[in-house]
């Protein structure tokens, strides 16, 4: 099932007659990890729901090379703020197979491996609503990868995290993108991006700005705001 | 948990089937007040093998409950009512079975002086000058008919009232309660009154007027108008009210040494 | 109030002994209230978790109606039912008038809109919290509305039981759709009126007792179930 090359035409989301994102015009081909930066406010969030469905697409176009109902099945969303069902980890682990018709033990073996992967074996009969939120966007993490997605967006995964939990959810993000897996992620954390980074998208007020390879981008970036932006100063 | 569970259902549900047959009756509540029907049914039961449901209304919507055929039968005490539904095609005919006499209750001090009347006009031309207060039933039975009539045939319109007239629009129980409670003057069949455990200050004030008669009849739903009707049931129950085992027990029926129905029906 | 005092202390004797009429009585409202309160809210839930998914033109409109029945005089309902199961009316046929059924009926709808309107808050906030998580993992709206009814349990409890005790209190509908008869449709409820009425003041302060008993244990068991949402437990 390939998702991608993905082309956007002319893609634009807006409420009550306020463009918030768009019209953008984009080409991805899935390189493994493509990084959204971005001043606060740009749109990042609203280009990442815009591209998995969450946003409706008020103009434009969105084609991904298989049609659509594929595309939504391979694909997985981890939220800035991560969404814990009231229940306890396994059962917020085995939730999206169960939802797709696996038997329940197939899928608790499933959730068992990426407990362990994600770290959090010990927690399995913990209530989820009663982890810190280093443990929750794990959880998330793990839960989102238990469809196996073909392309994993993730907003701001880390945003509200400390050191240690930001270095595990890499790790993970890494290893993902090491079996296969596409993953677009958004960060306002320059080094996040550097890290993460094959291709990278820069918005700037609900547009694309530019639009490059990682090496490209942070070692030569073509705009002045791009520029600015990579120098740390702020960018209006 | 779940065995606790399952226990407290069939605890709760255990225990509702019946073997016998049913039937529905319709009683005015001046009837059940008696406690007449409370030495009747067990024996009904027992004779007949019939379970006998008793609606206890009043008699306007026991005639009601007749004319839609919500019952089988009807036992209830206003003549001219009840000649009414039979003429009207709802029952095929009516059947009387025993009678007992109206009082006039009210309070043992007596400020309207009913004791002393000779007649039951005169009574309620009394309490209609001292404006003492007074209890009515209001609730279109047998014996708010009555009492209806005797306020007219008093030359009172109950119409013209004032704030004496306490209209409850209840059964006997019910009314006699609030007379108790009011301290006021009432008109309650005598087995009503006798059974009731309420009495307060109330006492017997004035009875034995031949006007204050006061004549139960039974009768059943026109099996014609509502095929559903349980008309044999019906039949059989009439039968044995009119029987030898029913006239003794009726009889004998007393409370404190009173008896308060004679059984007047023709076999 | 030696009257009360002699009332109280028969009262006692019969619920010590465990009087048949009182037991018998007891048993009746219990199966009346209980398959009330199971086929209210067998409705009542699902309605509730499908308002709160489905986004339809007139669900603020339901929403609001649903809210304003709440406010629905029981006696008012008791007086339709009858009308509808009387032999004279259109349901007649079925010859339900008089019997607990018409009671269940009635009860039950007196209850589906309170248990449907608290469920329906509850199931309103989980779903502004899942909202986003559901609709990304692509989830059908019947998978929805089970895994809001499923994660709202105790809240749901707490809708069910609002209506269990709002049930159990009730008296004028089951009267005029039960008719009151002994041994057939006497439950605590209206039998109390009825033995007051007769001024036998005994039996009613008995079955007083234990409706009062009743409805707090319910109210107790409200209590405690909210306290264990708050902690997240079960």
């Amino acid at each position: 099932m390939n998702l991608f090359p993905l082309k956007v035409r002319g893609a634009m989301t807006a409420r009550r007659g306020k463009i918030l994102v768009g019209p953008v015009d984009l080409d991805l081909l899935g390189v493994g990890i493509t990084v959204v930066m971005g001043p606060n406010g740009s749109g990042k969030t609203t280009l990442l729901r815009l591209l998995h469905g969450a946003a409706r697409l008020t103009s434009g176009q969105i084609e991904w090379a298989c049609d659509e109902t594929q595309a939504r099945r391979n694909q997985a969303f981890v939220f800035q703020r991560p969404v814990m069902l009231r229940r306890t980890v396994l059962e917020n682990l085995i939730y999206p197979l169960q939802m797709r018709g696996v038997s329940r033990a197939l899928a608790t073996e499933q959730a068992n491996d990426w407990s362990v992967r994600v770290g959090l074996e010990k927690m399995l009969s913990r209530n989820a609503t009663t982890l810190s939120g280093g443990e929750q966007q794990k959880l998330a993490l793990a839960r989102a990868m238990m469809i196996k997605p073909r392309l994993l967006f993730l907003d701001e995964p880390t945003a509200a995290l400390d050191g240690r939990a930001m270095r595990e959810i890499e790790t993970v993000i890494l290893a993902a993108r090491a079996q296969g897996t596409q993953l677009i992620l958004s960060t306002h954390d320059l080094g996040q991006g550097r890290r993460l980074a094959d291709e990278a998208l820069f918005m700037l007020h609900g547009r694309v700005h530019e639009h490059a390879s990682a090496s490209d981008f942070f070692d030569a970036p073509e705009t002045v705001q791009a520029q600015a932006f990579l120098r740390g100063d702020i960018v209006e | 948990m779940r065995r606790v569970f399952v226990a407290l259902v069939l605890m709760v549900w255990a225990g509702t089937a019946t073997a016998q047959e049913t039937m529905r009756l319709a009683v005015t509540t001046s009837f059940h007040n008696s406690g007449l029907a409370d030495v009747l049914l067990p024996v009904i039961a027992d004779d007949l093998g019939l379970e006998v449901q008793l609606l206890i209304v009043g008699t306007g919507q026991a005639l009601k409950l007749g004319q839609a055929g919500d019952v089988d039968a009807i036992l209830v005490h206003s003549r001219a009512a009840e000649e009414a539904f039979v003429s009207g095609g709802y029952g095929p005919h009516r059947t009387e079975i025993m009678y007992n006499d109206f009082v006039v209750i009210g309070p043992e001090s007596d400020p309207a002086t009913v004791g002393n009347a000779s007649t039951a006009s005169e009574a309620l031309k009394a309490i209609a000058r001292s404006q003492a207060a007074f209890v009515s039933r209001g609730d279109d039975s047998g014996t708010h008919k009555k009492e209806l009539a005797l306020w007219h045939d008093a030359g009172q319109g109950a119409d013209g009232f004032g704030p004496w007239y306490n209209a409850v629009g209840a059964g006997m129980g019910a009314a006699l309660n609030t007379a108790s409670g009011l301290g006021a003057y009432i008109l309650s069949d005598r087995a009503s009154w006798l059974n009731f455990g309420n009495k307060g200050d109330l006492a017997l004030l004035f009875s034995g007027d031949p006007v204050l008669f006061n004549q139960y009849a039974y009768l059943p739903v026109s099996a014609e108008l509502h095929s559903h009707v349980k008309s044999d049931l019906a039949a059989q129950l009439e039968a044995w009210l009119i029987g030898p085992k029913a006239a003794e027990l009726i009889n004998a029926y007393s409370i404190g040494g009173e008896t308060l129905f004679t059984f007047n029906a023709k076999p | 109030m030696g009257d009360l005092w002699a009332g109280l202390s028969e009262a006692f004797r019969l619920l010590v002994t465990l009087d048949g009429d009182l037991v018998e009585i007891t048993l009746r409202s219990l199966q009346v209230t209980l398959s009330a309160l199971v086929i209210g809210s067998v409705i009542a839930l699902p309605l509730a978790a499908f308002l709160a998914v489905r986004r339809f033109r007139w669900r603020r409109s339901v929403i609001a109606v649903l809210n304003a029945l709440m406010g629905l005089p029981p006696v008012v309902v008791g007086l339709v039912v009858y009308v509808i199961l009387s032999r004279s009316g259109p349901f007649g046929v079925l010859g339900l008038l008089f019997t607990p059924v018409a009671m269940i009926i009635a009860q039950v709808i007196i209850i589906v809109p309170l248990i449907a309107s608290i469920a329906h808050q509850s199931l309103r906030d989980l779903w502004s919290d899942y909202h986003d998580l559901l609709i990304s993992m692509n989830v059908t709206q019947g998978q929805k509305m089970r895994t809001l009814l499923w994660d709202a349990r105790r809240a749901l409890l707490t809708a069910s039981l609002a209506g269990f005790g709002r049930a159990i209190g009730e008296v004028g509908a089951i009267m005029i759709v039960g008719g009151n008869i002994e041994n057939a449709t006497r439950v605590l409820t209206t039998a109390i009126a009825l033995e007051t009425g007769k001024g036998d003041f005994a039996l009613a302060l008995g079955l007083g007792i234990i409706l009062v008993g009743l409805a707090i244990t319910v109210n107790l068991c409200i209590h405690w179930l909210s306290r264990t949402e708050q902690e997240g437990r079960w």
